[in-house]
């Protein structure tokens, strides 16, 4: 595909062709113009709402993150100590540690049943088409529902969960009281939302994987277990790690789920000992509850810094994988 | 080159045009002084039932158009608030507050009109006592607001229950039962151990909150906004007396507006619930028709409960500040209110409106015709005056969630009232 894609250096643009004598250096100019400007102009408009409704309001954040800014509008500026009062939190600490926690419990299960799944459906089954739209249904469902309906599964009294755990003898668990519970419901959430979505990458990565290796390796006597870890995921590893670096991201700003699942007029807060407040629930606390907005914008600040840390984690581990 | 110049025409037009939508979506009115037409914009969120009010307004002051902007939900307008205050535009000319958020702008009255320089200071006698007080600054030299309606609470209770448990259905026997928040845990001990398999209360918060609001004048600030959480015996006989009532097993630990505690109206999973006024809608949906005179309303335990209220005011950017200052007296006299009262049932805090007729011969056919204008009446006439700090709210939901823990067994009561004082500091500092 590369070659048909170099530019010719043979044909002149046609339509320098048709204009005679008179305008030609002007025309040149323009056409110069046109040749070096216009790539700009094209991607432009990308750059400039990005930088109205991106970059604008991360400077705006930090520069209010840098003030004593209330109900009342902006106070005196006070420097870092917003920063300096926010690593003193605990509420923060715990906050990281429960988003960081349920990235974890949600995506490493996550990923592999992902994984399990796509090489389900990457034979010959009946039925194929409806089944890979199956798998994809959950992504369409409103986060809110998925919510409300887990939160009722999960509830204390009356849930699903606790009437199956009560099948086997298991007493109902309180699951908004201890952090492990909670984490797992929640994890459930994402899960059931985006297990399909990231199976079907993983199927498309897999069906470029060509028919002889298989072959090959059957006829050397590998079962499906040996050809699934020797040929399928080296093959997909740059589809495993898209899903890893997006699955991280959207883990860090986990923030609907986590509310409904809460329930009453104060699930901001995340269980009454804060078992399940996400960064993003504990910055719209701060800034949107307490209207503490120069302490807000710098939980901002900090899941900015946090993401981009991670992102680089996960940038030098590809680097090295190549 | 024309072409050139077109598309540049066509982007300032475009740009003239998103600042006039801009103008009109913000100035709120400002565009029709010119013809000699007022138009005031009214903000509220959830239901005040003023639309006959305002009708009748216009009617009597000709060239004045009133225009309300609703959001439904108060969580959604509030922080459309704080962005309309804050940026000095898009608030209108009237403004509706809910107390947690009146109570936090008091610290910046200068955002407000001061309604004493338009003549409020003779109305004081139309309002409840604590009511008039909620929205003056602590120098009484600036009024933010006027009161609409209260929260005026009483004790909802199933009779089905008290009956089965051996206990007085009667609404009066039953107020009877708890002059004092101390009956109210005896009459739950005997209620428990009659073994009805329902609890004696939904969650502990709604409990602690009427018991708070009934000690003193002051809870969790003094009233030069210091933070004396600690040394007011206030808060802590408030905190101790339902922990006593948690550890006697009452609560169900119930989260309010859970999927369980709405079916428990209906299932009838615990006893009795404080109820607002505004609450019985709630009830009579989440009960349905088939437990129709099984909910019933009593007084509450001590000297009278609210939960919830709130006021309108005048924001300073508002460009006809005069016409809107009158628009608001006129919405919160006491006729203004009992209307309010009977288009939307928001309990009024006028004391002329709460002893009108409309008000007090008003029963709630579903609670057995229970006369909810009287009780609700009585209970909030019984308050005296309460002084609330700015971080009121967010400290009485850390408050709350350490009885939770307390009631989910997951922290011991000394350690969570040491973490509720520590959060209550931390948010001030």
């Amino acid at each position: 595909m590369a070659t048909h894609l170099r530019p010719s250096t043979a044909a002149p643009p046609t339509r320098d062709a048709p204009a005679p004598g008179a305008h030609r250096p002007r025309e040149k100019l323009l056409s110069r113009l046109d040749r070096g400007g216009s790539p700009y102009l094209f991607i432009a408009p990308f750059f400039l709402l990005f930088a109205v409704f991106g970059l604008y309001p991360l400077g705006y954040t930090a520069w209010v993150s840098l003030h004593d800014w209330t109900i009342s509008g902006k106070g005196d500026y006070v420097g870092l100590a917003n920063y300096r009062q926010l690593f003193g939190d605990p509420d923060f600490w715990n906050a990281l540690g429960n988003t960081l926690g349920m990235l974890v419990v949600a995506t490493v299960p996550q990923l592999v049943l992902a994984l399990i799944v796509a090489s389900l459906l990457n034979q010959q089954l009946r039925a194929m088409t409806f089944l890979r739209l199956g798998i994809l249904l959950p992504i369409v469902t409103s986060v809110a529902a998925v919510g409300i309906v887990f939160s009722q599964i999960f509830d204390r009294d009356a849930g699903m969960a606790n009437g199956l755990l009560g099948l086997v003898g298991v007493h109902p668990v309180d699951w908004r009281a201890d952090k492990w519970s909670s984490w797992l419901a929640i994890s459930t959430m994402v899960d059931w939302r985006w297990t399909g979505y990231n199976s079907l990458i993983y199927l498309a990565a897999m069906q470029a994987i060509p028919r002889e290796l298989y072959e090959a390796a059957a006829v050397d006597g590998a079962g499906r277990i040996r050809q699934l870890r020797s040929i399928t995921v080296p093959m997909i590893r740059p589809a495993v790690i898209f899903t890893v670096i997006s699955s991280t991201i959207a883990g860090m700003q986990l923030f609907t789920e986590p509310l409904i699942f809460g329930q009453g007029p104060d699930a901001i807060s995340g269980g009454s000992l804060r078992q399940f407040q996400t960064v993003s629930m504990f910055m719209f606390e701060k800034a949107f509850r307490n209207f503490d907005y120069g302490y807000g914008s710098a939980v901002a600040w900090m899941i900015f810094l946090v993401i981009m840390l991670l992102t680089a984690i996960n940038f030098f581990i590809v680097r090295r994988m190549k | 080159m024309a072409r050139h110049r077109r598309g540049v025409l066509a982007a300032l037009a475009a740009a003239a045009s998103l600042a006039l939508l801009a103008a009109c979506g913000g100035g709120g009115g400002d565009g029709g002084s010119g013809s000699g037409r007022t138009t005031l914009v009214v903000k509220t969120f959830g239901q005040f039932g003023y639309d006959e009010l305002y009708k009748k307004y216009e009617a009597a002051h000709p060239g004045v158009t009133v225009k309300e902007e609703n959001i439904a939900k108060l969580g959604d307008y509030a922080p459309k608030l704080q962005q309309w205050m804050a940026t000095g535009r898009g608030a209108g000319d009237v403004v509706a507050l809910e107390e947690g958020i009146l109570t936090q702008f008091k610290a910046d009255p200068g955002k407000f009109v001061n309604l004493l320089d338009y003549g409020a200071g003779s109305l004081k006698g139309n309002f409840l006592d604590w009511k008039w007080q909620q929205a003056l600054t602590t120098d009484g030299k600036d009024l933010i607001g006027l009161g609409t309606d209260v929260g005026a609470q009483g004790m909802c209770y199933r009779t089905d229950l008290f009956k089965k448990a051996g206990l007085p259905t009667d609404r009066d026997q039953v107020g009877a039962l708890w002059p004092t928040w101390e009956a109210y845990l005896a009459t739950g001990e005997r209620f428990t151990k009659a073994g009805t398999g329902a609890h004696f209360f939904d969650s502990s918060g709604s409990i602690y909150k009427n018991i708070l609001i009934q000690q003193g004048d002051h809870t969790y600030y003094d009233t030069s906004n210091k933070l004396v959480m600690e040394s007011n015996p206030g808060v802590k006989a408030a905190w101790d007396q339902t922990v006593r009532m948690i550890t006697a097993g009452l609560s169900g630990n119930i989260l309010s507006y859970s999927p369980q505690w709405n079916a428990g109206f209906k299932k009838g999973t615990f006893a009795t619930i404080p109820c607002p006024s505004w609450m019985l809608g709630t009830i009579e949906k989440q009960a349905g028709p088939e437990n129709a005179g099984k909910w019933d309303v009593a007084k509450v335990p001590g000297a009278g409960g609210v939960n919830g209220g709130s006021f309108l005011a005048v924001p300073k950017q508002s460009k006809h500040q005069k016409q809107a200052a009158d628009l608001v007296k006129y919405l919160t006299a006491a006729q203004g209110q009992t209307a309010a009262f009977q288009a939307k049932g928001n309990f009024p805090s006028s004391p002329q409106a709460i002893d009108s007729p409309a008000v007090q011969g008003y029963t709630a056919p579903y609670f057995g015709n229970a006369p909810v204008g009287k009780i609700f009446g009585e209970s909030v006439k019984a308050l005296k005056p309460l002084y609330l700090g700015p971080q009121n709210n967010p400290i009485n939901d850390e408050v709350t969630n350490a009885l939770i823990a307390v009631e989910q067994g997951k922290l011991s009561p000394d350690a969570a009232w040491k973490k509720a004082v520590g959060d209550a500091k931390r948010l001030v500092q």
